[in-house]
C-alpha cells in the first residue's frame, strides 16, 4: 500500500511518499544544517534517538553540543508564563525563538495523564503560536516554519500519526520548502457542509467525506494546520459557501477549539448559517484505560450531538466513520 | 552537643500546634522553633562562626568545598593602603551604587503612597550590599536575572534611573515601554533578562543564558565569549523544584553561572526557619557538586570578595557556585505588606548593620574618602532621583496602539484578517482593540 519510500524526486507529479516521522526528522536535519544556532534539547533526543525516534541520527551528525540530552522535567509553566510573555513584557527587547514540540492527544491505552489534547489550552495564550500538522507535508513545512520563526511555537504532533505515510511532491522535499503559519488548507473541496479538523481528526474527516460523497453530500474538509493564529478567513469563506459547519477535535468539548471556531463563525458569518454549528469532540471525562471504553470515548459525544438533520445521513454510519 | 545529636533524630515540630509549643508564647520564636541546637537559630551565631572552626566542622562534615575567601582579608595591589580590600575609586563606586539603590527605593515608596505608582511594588532597602557587591564586578555583556524585587539589580547593572522610574509609572519612556512594570524589568542593552513574578522562574532563564554563553564559545566558536550570568533569588525559592533542577543542570554542564541567594529570612510572612527542613542554603550546593558559600550579605566588602571568586570561577569555565548572602529587607515584602510578623528586635538588629553606614564607616576610618566627599555623592544621587521622577512624571502614557505591539517578534502571529491577508500587513492593524 503506502511504502516508506524516502525522497526520490520524480519529475512532475507525486511519486514519493514519506512517513510523518521521516518528515519531522528531515525538517530538523535540514534546519540544523542550515543554521548553526539551531539546536535540539530535551529528554531522550540524543542517544535514545528521540523518545519516538523523531531525532534519529541527529546526534551522530551534529554532536552532543547541538543535540543535548537533558535531565527529565515536567513543566508547562515556562511555556505560558515566560516564553509567551517575555517579548511583550520586555517591549520587544527579549524575543523567544523556541519550538516546543512533541506528541499531543491520545495514543492507544496510555491512560488519562498521557492522552489529553492541549491544543485549546495553548491556543488560549497570546504570545504563542500553536501548530498542529496532519500529513507529512504539513509536518515538514510547518516544522521548518516554526524553527525559522523568532517567536515561541508550540508544535503539537500526534503519536499515532508518526508511522503513517503520505504522498509528498518534489516541492515538499526541497530543503527550502516552508508553509506559512496561520493559513489553513482545504484538503477536500465541497459545497454542502464544511468540516474543520486538525491533526489526527483530519484523517477521519476525510474518510467521512468519502462516505458522504457516496450519499450525494459534498463535504469540504479544512485542515486547520494552525490553532493560533486561527485562519478565520478561510473558515468563514468556506462556511459562506456551504452554509453548514461541523468542527471536529480530539480534546474536551468545553472551551475547546471547536467552541472558538463556532464563536468566530457566528460573529462573522451569522446570516450565512442555515443550521446551528455542531461540535464533535472527545467525551468530557479523563481518558479511561480499558480498551473498549477508550474506543467509546469520542463517540459518546457524537451520539449526543451529531448533526443528523443537517446532512441527512444515518447516525450509525457517521459514528462508525469518524471514530 | 551530644544532647543535640539525640534531638536530631526526632522530627521537627514544623507548624505544629500541639503541646510542644506553649500557647502563651509567640507562635514564631526563632530561638526555640528548631530543636537542633547546632543550627545557629540566632543570626549572631551565623556571623561569628568561621567555616573551619570546630563548631562548623561538626555541622559541615558533608560539605564538598567551601570557599575560604571570607576567612581573611586578602591584600589588594593598592600601593597606598596595602591591607584594604578596595581602592578609593572602587569604594566610591560601591557607595554611589548603594546610595542610588536606597534613595530610589525610598522615592518609590513616596510615589506609591501618592498614587503615581501602582500594583505590586517590592522594595530592596537593606539588601543593597548584595546587588552592589556582585553586579559592580560584571561586564556589560554579562547577564543578570532577578525576581520581582528587581529595581536595584537593574540600576546596578546600568539601566538609567529615569528609565526604571518611568517604567514604574507605566509611561512609554520606561525601559519596557510601560509594558513590564515593577516586577518585569528587562534591558537588552544592559543584559538584564528580567524581572519575574513567580519565584524560581528566573533561575531556568539564567541557566539558559549561561548555556548560551557556553554554546557560543564551544559550538559557534566565539573563543573569547566568557560571559557570566548571575541569578538572584530568595530563601523561599530554595524550597522550590526549579531551583534544584537548575543546580543539577548547571553542575552537569559546568555552566558559567553564579546562583546568588538573598536570604532575608522571610518569604512574605513565612519565616525561612519554619519553611525549610535544613535552613542552611549554602549546603544545598555541594549536594549537586557545586561549592556552597555563606557570606554576610550586610557587608558589601565581604560580598564582593565572595563574588569575585565565584565570578572568576565561572569565567574560567570551572562551573557554577552557590552563594548564600545573609541579608535583610528593612521594609515589608511589598508596599502592601503591613509587616506585622517580624520581631522588632530582629529588625533593630539588622538596622544596626545597615550596609551603607558600614561602608561609610569603613571608608572614613581607613581614609579612603572624607565625609564631605560622600555627602557630595549623596547630593548627586538625590538630584538623579529627583530628575528621574520629573522625567517620569512628564513622560507620555503609552498610545492605544501600543496595546497590540510586541506580542510577537514576527507579527504574522496575529493571523489573517477578513480580507485574507496577514493582519500585520494592514497599516492600521494596531489601531483597533485587541479583538482578534
Amino acid at each position: 500500500m503506502l511504502g516508506i519510500v524516502r525522497g526520490r524526486v520524480a519529475r512532475g507529479g507525486v511519486n514519493a511518499s514519506m512517513t510523518v516521522r521521516d518528515a519531522l526528522n528531515s525538517a530538523l536535519d535540514e534546519e540544523m544544517s542550515a543554521d548553526p544556532k539551531v539546536f535540539v534539547m530535551g529528554e531522550e533526543v540524543g542517544e535514545y534517538q528521540g523518545a519516538y525516534k523523531i531525532s534519529k541520527g541527529l546526534l551522530e551528525k551534529y554532536g552532543p553540543e547541538r543535540v543535548v540530552d537533558t535531565p527529565i522535567t515536567e513543566a508547562i509553566d515556562h511555556i505560558i508564563n515566560s516564553a509567551a510573555k517575555s517579548n511583550y513584557m520586555s517591549a520587544g527587547q527579549i524575543s523567544v525563538p523556541i519550538v516546543f514540540r512533541g506528541p499531543n492527544g491520545a495514543a492507544a491505552g496510555v491512560g488519562a495523564q498521557h492522552s489529553q489534547c492541549y491544543a485549546a489550552w495553548f491556543g488560549a495564550c497570546p504570545g504563542l503560536k500553536v501548530l498542529a500538522p496532519y500529513s507529512s507535508e504539513d509536518a515538514r513545512g510547518l516544522l521548518k516554519a516554526a524553527i525559522r520563526d523568532p517567536d515561541p511555537v508550540v508544535f503539537l504532533e500526534n503519536e499515532l500519526l508518526y508511522g503513517e505515510s503520505f504522498p509528498v511532491s518534489a516541492e515538499v522535499l526541497d530543503s527550502s520548502f516552508c508553509l506559512p503559519i496561520g493559513k489553513a488548507k482545504i484538503e477536500r473541496e465541497g459545497k454542502d457542509v464544511t468540516i474543520t479538523a486538525f491533526s489526527k481528526m483530519v484523517g477521519y474527516a476525510l474518510k467521512a467525506a468519502e462516505i458522504l460523497a457516496k450519499e450525494g453530500i459534498s463535504a469540504e474538509v479544512i485542515n486547520l494546520r494552525s490553532i493560533r493564529p486561527l485562519d478565520r478567513s478561510s473558515i468563514n469563506a468556506s462556511v459562506r459557501k456551504t452554509n453548514r459547519l461541523i468542527t471536529v477535535e480530539e480534546g474536551f468539548p468545553q472551551h475547546g477549539v471547536g467552541a472558538e471556531i463556532c464563536a468566530c463563525v457566528v460573529e462573522e458569518s451569522f446570516e450565512y448559517l442555515d443550521a446551528p454549528v455542531e461540535r464533535i469532540a472527545g467525551a468530557d471525562v479523563p481518558m479511561p484505560y480499558a480498551a473498549n471504553l477508550e474506543r467509546e470515548w469520542p463517540s459518546h459525544r457524537v451520539q449526543h450531538s451529531f448533526v443528523y438533520t443537517n446532512v441527512k445521513v444515518e447516525r450509525s454510519k457517521i459514528t462508525f466513520l469518524l471514530f | 552537643m551530644s544532647a543535640a545529636a539525640t534531638k536530631i533524630i526526632q522530627p521537627l515540630p514544623l507548624n505544629s500546634t500541639t503541646t510542644n509549643r506553649s500557647p502563651h508564647k509567640a507562635l514564631f520564636n526563632p530561638l526555640k522553633t528548631i530543636p537542633i541546637s547546632s543550627f545557629p537559630a540566632s543570626t549572631r551565631k551565623l556571623r561569628l562562626t568561621k567555616p573551619n572552626s570546630p563548631h562548623a566542622r561538626r555541622r559541615s562534615t558533608s560539605v564538598f568545598a567551601v570557599s575560604d575567601v571570607v576567612q581573611e582579608k586578602k591584600p589588594t595591589f593598592n600601593t597606598f593602603f596595602p591591607n584594604l580590600l578596595i581602592t578609593k575609586e572602587e569604594g566610591l563606586e560601591l557607595y554611589e551604587d548603594m546610595i542610588l539603590g536606597r534613595s530610589f527605593e525610598d522615592m518609590c515608596a513616596q510615589m506609591y503612597y501618592r498614587g503615581k505608582m501602582f500594583g505590586f511594588v517590592h522594595l530592596y532597602n537593606g539588601q543593597e550590599a548584595v546587588s552592589a557587591g556582585f553586579i559592580k564586578l560584571l561586564k556589560n555583556e554579562d547577564c543578570v536575572v532577578s525576581t520581582y524585587r528587581d529595581h536595584v539589580h537593574a540600576l546596578s547593572k546600568g539601566v538609567p534611573a529615569r528609565a526604571v522610574m518611568s517604567e514604574l509609572f507605566g509611561k512609554t519612556t520606561g525601559c519596557c515601554r510601560g509594558q513590564g512594570g515593577s516586577m518585569h524589568m528587562f534591558s537588552k542593552e544592559h543584559n538584564v533578562l528580567g524581572g519575574f513574578a513567580f519565584i524560581g522562574e528566573g533561575i531556568p532563564v539564567a541557566t539558559g543564558a549561561a548555556f548560551t554563553s557556553k554554546y557560543r564559545r564551544e559550538v559557534l566558536k566565539e573563543g573569547d565569549c566568557d560571559h557570566v550570568t548571575l541569578a538572584f533569588f530568595g530563601d523561599g525559592t530554595c524550597n522550590n523544584g526549579q531551583f534544584f533542577e537548575c543546580l543539577n543542570m548547571a553542575a552537569l554542564w559546568k555552566l558559567p553561572i553564579v546562583f546568588v541567594v538573598e536570604n532575608n529570612l522571610w518569604a512574605i510572612g513565612m519565616s525561612h526557619l519554619r519553611a525549610t527542613s535544613d535552613p542552611q542554603i549554602w549546603k544545598k550546593g555541594p549536594a549537586f557538586g557545586i561549592p556552597g558559600v555563606h557570606v554576610d550579605g550586610m557587608d558589601v566588602l565581604k560580598v564582593r570578595e565572595a563574588a569575585k571568586e565565584a565570578i572568576t570561577r565561572a569565567r574560567r569555565g570551572e562551573g557554577p557556585t552557590l552563594v548564600e548572602c545573609e541579608t535583610y529587607r528593612f521594609r515589608g515584602h511589598s508596599l502592601a505588606d503591613p509587616d506585622e510578623l517580624r520581631d522588632a528586635s530582629e529588625k533593630a538588629h539588622y538596622a544596626a548593620r545597615d550596609p551603607i553606614t558600614a561602608l561609610k564607616k569603613y571608608m572614613v576610618e581607613n581614609n579612603l574618602a572624607s565625609e564631605a566627599e560622600l555627602k557630595v555623592i549623596e547630593k548627586k544621587i538625590d538630584e538623579v532621583v529627583e530628575e528621574a521622577v520629573e522625567f517620569a512624571d512628564s513622560s507620555p502614557l503609552p498610545g492605544r496602539s501600543q496595546l497590540l505591539e510586541n506580542v510577537f517578534a514576527d507579527p504574522r502571529g496575529f493571523g489573517i484578517g477578513p480580507d485574507g491577508k496577514y493582519r500585520c500587513e494592514d497599516p492600521k492593524f494596531t489601531e483597533g482593540t485587541a479583538h482578534v
